[in-house]
């Protein structure tokens, strides 16, 4: 049942993706009164979210805020513990089925990039579609080769990611998530490990994946990313979310005073 | 504009520069360096001796051996014993074929540009120790049978060694991903079957195994001595090794984890293709560590009347023909030893240098 609801929609961001004003209105996360603790520390307290397929949302907030925490919910790298989360259709239950085929859908970029060190990086690329999708291997590196061309490094391809500098690193995470062909991205703190010279690259790659049409949640302190490519800004602070606002409401008019406390700070360093 | 590279002083390089840098520093360098060269020519020449120039190599029983040196004739003269142990002559050829295919499948694993080596390694784990399995006891095909009562010598201790080898490595890999399971039930048997294994002295477990094990099976159903004691090895050896694989699989960073996870891979696939291939790269030293130990401690199984290579060499040792050739004996069965154990520790340092991919997280 679930199997069949995705193949369907598999087709569908791909035709759409040229033209990413277009989009339709339907609904691909849908958060509800979302609940989470760490033993006794309520870590995220009531979180209520609808995203929309093609839509680009930036999180920020001070650290400790549950930022990270919560969209590691949403491919249940951590557990909720009361509410609900729908992903594409499924919810994510204890259920190991659900949970997969929930992951197969939603790409995740990290803060420390985690790419396989004992894998070149042509490898690490193909071993989610090969094992979870089961495509065969030529297929599979043809994909691998297409997607670290858009993140410009494929003469890389054949190195172990232990050669490669933190921004090659972080753009070979993100070609790897992408051969998956998710409809939703996950970034954590993506250029937060990452020497200065080495953002722009990395942030380049995520620009020209919003003007695709991916779905995108990132959480970020790049304001500047924020401004050009959100199409809405959430600041959360200790486990809420306290504003919700498109980009230039958010930076020149917020409406919360933890919001503009928060905005001074980060602006003025 | 950059300057021409220079050479070094020619003080500091070649013969005499790295004697001076490295023997005659200082004066006491010098005393401990001179008192070391006396060491070695007063200690080495008498060893040479023994063992080589006043050795006798040659003759047919133990009254040739008249000189100083080893007896080396004594090893000659009881070699087949010392390999092959009570299995009968017309049929060593099968052990042979062993030794042969044991040496095409590990030879080239020294070999750095070996083509296809990789399979010849695949073939010593799986296809050896099945044809292994029909060739050395017989009856099948034709064979004819020989009990494993005959087995004995060097034959024996490779058989103990590269079984319980064999077996233990994937049997420990499992335990130790049991022992950190997240099902109480699966990590509470991983944990009892560790910690009650690994603290019984292999001894008792091969007591065990040859006196009392036969008590407890049904009636009818018997294992031959040379099978308990096999068993009762791999189930003691995958417990240290299960140690060991954990060690690594704690070393491997929570990030992996996730990242397998994300990616939507499954827990069988997470660990086979993931953690597992990084986690056994990092305790190469402590699997072959642990593959060393066992390798001598098959010696072990004398005590339940297994005759391997050591306990053949001491029963010869007290035969009346020969005399005063314990010294050869056990220097024989030190050599055999070392040149095994040497071969998996070079091999096991040849494989993690390249297994090396330069990424140490």
């Amino acid at each position: 049942m679930i199997e069949s609801t995705l193949n369907t929609d598999d087709k569908a961001p791909k035709s759409q993706s040229l033209d990413s004003t277009k989009r339709p209105e339907s609904t691909v996360i849908k958060v509800e009164d979302m609940h989470k603790w760490y033993g006794k520390f309520h870590v995220l307290k009531g979180l209520n979210l609808d995203v929309a397929q093609g839509e680009r949302i930036v999180i920020c907030g001070p650290s400790g805020s549950g930022k990270s925490t919560f969209i590691r919910c949403i491919n249940r790298l951590e557990e909720h513990q009361r509410g609900k989360i729908i992903v594409d259709g499924v919810e994510l239950t204890d259920d190991l089925k659900q949970i997969d085929s929930v992951r197969r859908e939603v790409g995740m970029v990290f803060q420390h990039f985690n790419l396989f060190p004992h894998l070149t990086v042509l490898e690490n690329c193909c071993l989610a579609p090969l094992w979870v999708r089961k495509i065969p291997r030529r297929e599979a590196e043809a994909i691998a080769m297409e997607y670290l061309e858009r993140v410009k490094i494929p003469e890389q391809a054949h190195k172990f990611p232990g050669q490669l500098s933190g921004g090659q690193q972080q753009r070979v995470a993100i070609a790897r998530s992408l051969c998956m062909k998710p409809k939703i991205m996950l970034f954590d703190e993506p250029t937060s490990a990452l020497d200065p010279e080495m953002i722009k690259e990395v942030l380049d790659v995520m620009v020209e994946l919003a003007g695709s049409g991916m779905t995108m949640i990132c959480v970020t302190h790049e304001m500047g990313f924020a401004k050009t490519v959100a199409d809405r800004v959430i600041f959360m602070d200790q486990g809420e979310i306290v504003e919700v606002a498109p980009p230039h409401e958010f930076f020149e008019n917020p409406q919360e005073a933890r919001t503009q406390q928060f905005l001074k700070q980060i602006l003025h360093h | 504009m950059p300057r021409p590279s220079e050479l070094p002083p020619i003080k500091e390089i070649g013969a005499i520069g790295w004697m001076r840098k490295h023997l005659f520093s200082s004066w006491y360098n010098t005393v401990l360096t001179l008192v070391s060269v006396y060491l070695i020519v007063t200690l080495i020449g008498p060893l040479l001796n023994w063992v080589v120039f006043e050795a006798t190599f040659a003759g047919s029983s133990s009254s040739d051996c008249k000189g100083e040196g080893a007896c080396w004739l004594f090893i000659g003269q009881r070699l087949n014993f010392f390999i092959y142990g009570f299995y009968p002559d017309a049929l060593q050829w099968r052990v042979d074929v062993m030794f042969g295919l044991l040496a095409v499948a590990f030879a080239p694993q020294f070999m750095e540009r070996f083509p296809a080596r990789k399979y010849f390694g695949l073939f010593g784990m799986t296809g050896l120790p099945l044809i292994g399995y029909f060739l050395i006891p017989g009856g099948w095909f034709g064979l004819e049978e020989v009990q494993s009562s005959k087995w004995g010598g060097l034959m024996l201790t490779l058989i103990l060694a590269y079984v319980g080898i064999l077996a233990a490595l994937p049997l420990g890999t499992v335990l130790a991903l049991g022992r950190r399971s997240d099902m109480p039930v699966i990590r509470g048997i991983c944990v009892v079957f560790i910690e009650v294994w690994r603290a019984v002295p292999l001894i008792t477990v091969l007591f065990m195994a040859s006196v009392m094990l036969p008590l407890f099976l049904p009636e009818g159903m018997n294992f031959e001595k040379l099978m308990r004691a096999l068993i009762g090895i791999i189930l003691w050896q995958s417990a240290y090794m299960a140690e060991v694989v954990r060690g690594g699989l704690q070393a491997i960073p929570k990030g992996q984890y996730e990242a397998a996870s994300a990616l939507g891979l499954g827990y069988w696939k997470k660990m086979g293709l993931i953690v597992l291939p990084q986690a056994l790269t990092l305790v190469i030293p402590g699997i072959v560590n642990t593959f060393i130990a066992l390798f001598k401690d098959t010696t072990l199984v004398l005590i339940i009347g297994l005759f391997d290579i050591l306990g053949a060499v001491q029963s010869t040792i007290t035969d009346p023909a020969w005399q005063n050739v314990a010294i050869e004996g056990y220097v024989f069965v030190a050599f055999c030893f070392w040149v095994f154990c040497f071969g998996m520790s070079r091999y096991s340092q040849n494989l993690e240098r390249k297994l090396d991919t330069g990424h140490k997280t």
